[in-house]
């Protein structure tokens, strides 16, 4: 008997986009990254071209993060008070393909650092290493209103991509990313119809379609993962079939989002049922990181290094 | 939706003038306004008054590629006229329209072939318009068949089951709900199914709604694709909302400004 082929044939794909920039386009990259192209549902690749493998992002902080658990603290505890020091680590020994900076340190409530502090941590990181860059505000709107413009200008001729844009504040980093030809997030929290309005709102200031990377508020396992998943999903099914205005690739933020979870941190003493607190956050991260692969994820936001290389070993074998 | 833009066609007064004076500038504006507007096609019917229907169609084929890309309907019950027309388009094209006798379905089939063109097919033959549900799904059978014997692939079909005007026979209309349904299931990937919209409503008073409500009610039912007036901003707006009702596109505040684009 006759085994029928059951593929499905798409119209539509993932748009494709480059970040970073070379000296030969007006950047000091050494290297740029390429993601999305897909034109089919994750790692179906009988069914069409797979598009570009899915990338990590390493999170690396302006200031010492508070609230890192010792497991994920340990592997960054040299770096942890230099940025620069904390990039070059991640590109060099762990492997990076992007660096997310995120500049937590800017929040009112977190340090209210200054814009040109702000700028000062991007240009040594920039300077730090050759991987594009990932460049995320604190999340106020008001202080990211302010401080992202000059970072933005700083790291003008980069292609960075900058985050973020959200339905209730998007102008102001839309016109920045124009000027200074960066890409931009565009955020919705858990809510497919806001992530396309938001998309919508930023290509009507003649934002170019294929210069946006869609962020939906990652859940981690347990904390909401298959709300995030089956967004994507249906983000991914929608830029298959035609959608324009959903046809971005996706970024997702598993390392902050995994390391919350009280099974990533407690303390063995306080758990010693769930084993080994070293292996257990780790585990959560990667988890969360390989289940939202499949869903449809172009760049990973991840921390630990023992996460983020069994990731990559995933990636590998699948692609 | 699938949206053939009626306009170009010799029976409106601006277009049988600029076939006879051989005067572009009517067509040209009507190509530009409907692609502007969202068609996916331009239909485009020589009418019954040109001297050479043939050197017509293929005049204002050359006129419309000339002006802009979207893609050429060609609109003709000759056969000649529609050979006409594809020895000079130059992007995709669908033929509009061969009737469901099995020589004639043979014929427009190959024809299309040779020019990797869509197909419109009338589920009626030269004895006429068949007036219910069951014979029309055989014509559809029928038309699917033929497609699957000339390897032709089912999503270039678009099955047009002849929709009557509603002050004509006002049974009609919901019959033709039941065949959309119908036809979606024939096969898989299904073929298309199709209306001429504005023959629905012609001799009414209130032609914009009619015509709007029924195209609402079709694509619920599974229309995908209309020869319409797509300069009828409420008929495209109407389209565009029912397919969000029915779940095709993901909703967003501006899914109208997303979907027009």
């Amino acid at each position: 008997m006759e085994i029928p082929n059951v593929a499905d044939k798409w119209t539509g794909s993932v748009c494709e986009i480059t970040l970073g920039a070379t000296k030969d386009s007006g950047g000091s990259r050494q290297k740029t990254i390429t993601i999305g192209g897909s034109k089919t549902v994750p790692f179906m690749d009988f069914e069409g071209n797979p598009g570009h493998k899915p990338v990590i992002a390493m999170d690396v902080y302006d200031i010492p993060p508070d609230d890192w658990t010792d497991t994920l603290a340990k592997p960054f505890a040299d770096v942890l008070n230099d940025p620069a020091q904390w990039a070059k680590k991640c590109v060099e020994q762990y492997g990076a393909d992007l660096i997310c900076l995120k500049l937590d340190g800017i929040h009112p409530d977190k340090g209210n650092r200054s814009a040109e502090e702000a700028v000062k941590t991007v240009k040594s990181v920039l300077a730090a290493v050759g991987v594009p860059l990932v460049i995320w505000g604190c999340e106020h709107d008001e202080k990211d209103n302010e401080v992202m413009p000059k970072v933005s200008q700083a790291a003008k001729g980069e292609n960075c991509l900058m985050g973020i844009a959200s339905q209730d504040n998007y102008k102001t980093l839309t016109a920045t990313c124009l000027a200074d030809g960066h890409s931009i997030i565009t955020m919705a929290p858990v809510d497919i119809n806001i992530g396309k309005q938001v998309n919508i709102l930023v290509s009507e200031m003649d934002f170019p379609l294929n210069r946006i990377v869609m962020f939906q508020s990652t859940g981690a396992l347990g904390y909401g993962l298959e709300y995030t998943y089956s967004i994507q999903e249906r983000e991914r099914l929608a830029a298959l079939t035609g959608d324009k205005m959903m046809s971005m690739p996706v970024i997702c933020d598993v390392g902050h989002e995994a390391w919350r979870a009280k099974e990533a941190k407690s303390s063995d003493s306080d758990v010693p049922q769930w084993g080994s607190k070293e292996e257990r956050g780790p585990l959560w991260e990667a988890i969360t990181a390989v289940t939202l692969l499949q869903s449809g994820a172009d760049i990973i936001r991840m921390s630990h290094p023992r996460a983020v290389a069994t990731v990559k070993k995933c990636i590998g074998r699948l692609y | 939706m699938i949206s053939i833009g009626e306009r170009i066609n010799g029976m409106f007064k601006d277009v049988r003038e600029a076939i006879k004076n051989k005067d572009p500038k009517a067509v040209k504006e009507l190509a530009i306004q409907q692609t502007e507007a969202g068609a996916s096609f331009l239909d485009v019917n020589v009418g019954t008054a040109a001297a050479d229907p043939a050197e017509a169609m293929k005049w204002l084929i050359e006129v419309i590629q000339d002006t802009v890309k979207t893609p050429i309907a060609i609109d003709s019950q000759k056969f000649d006229v529609v050979k006409a027309g594809l020895s000079v388009v130059k992007n995709e094209v669908l033929i509009n329209s061969s009737k469901g006798d099995p020589e004639e379905l043979d014929r427009y089939m190959s024809l299309s072939k040779d020019y990797n063109a869509s197909l419109i097919c009338l589920t009626m033959d030269k004895e006429g318009i068949p007036q219910d549900i069951e014979r029309r799904m055989e014509f559809a059978m029928r038309i699917v068949e033929k497609a699957v014997e000339h390897d032709f692939e089912l999503s270039k079909i678009y099955i047009d089951p002849v929709l009557f005007p509603i002050n004509v026979d006002q049974k009609q209309p919901a019959l033709m709900f039941d065949i959309f349904n119908q036809i979606k299931m024939i096969s898989d990937p299904s073929p298309h199914r199709n209306v001429g919209l504005s023959n629905f409503s012609q001799g009414t008073k209130e032609k914009r709604l009619l015509t709007r409500t029924f195209l609402s009610m079709g694509i619920s039912y599974g229309l995908d694709t209309a020869v319409m007036d797509v300069l009828d901003k409420d008929l495209m707006d109407a389209a565009i909302t029912a397919e969000i009702i029915m779940n095709q596109h993901v909703y967003s505040d501006s899914y109208l400004t997303a979907c027009r684009k």
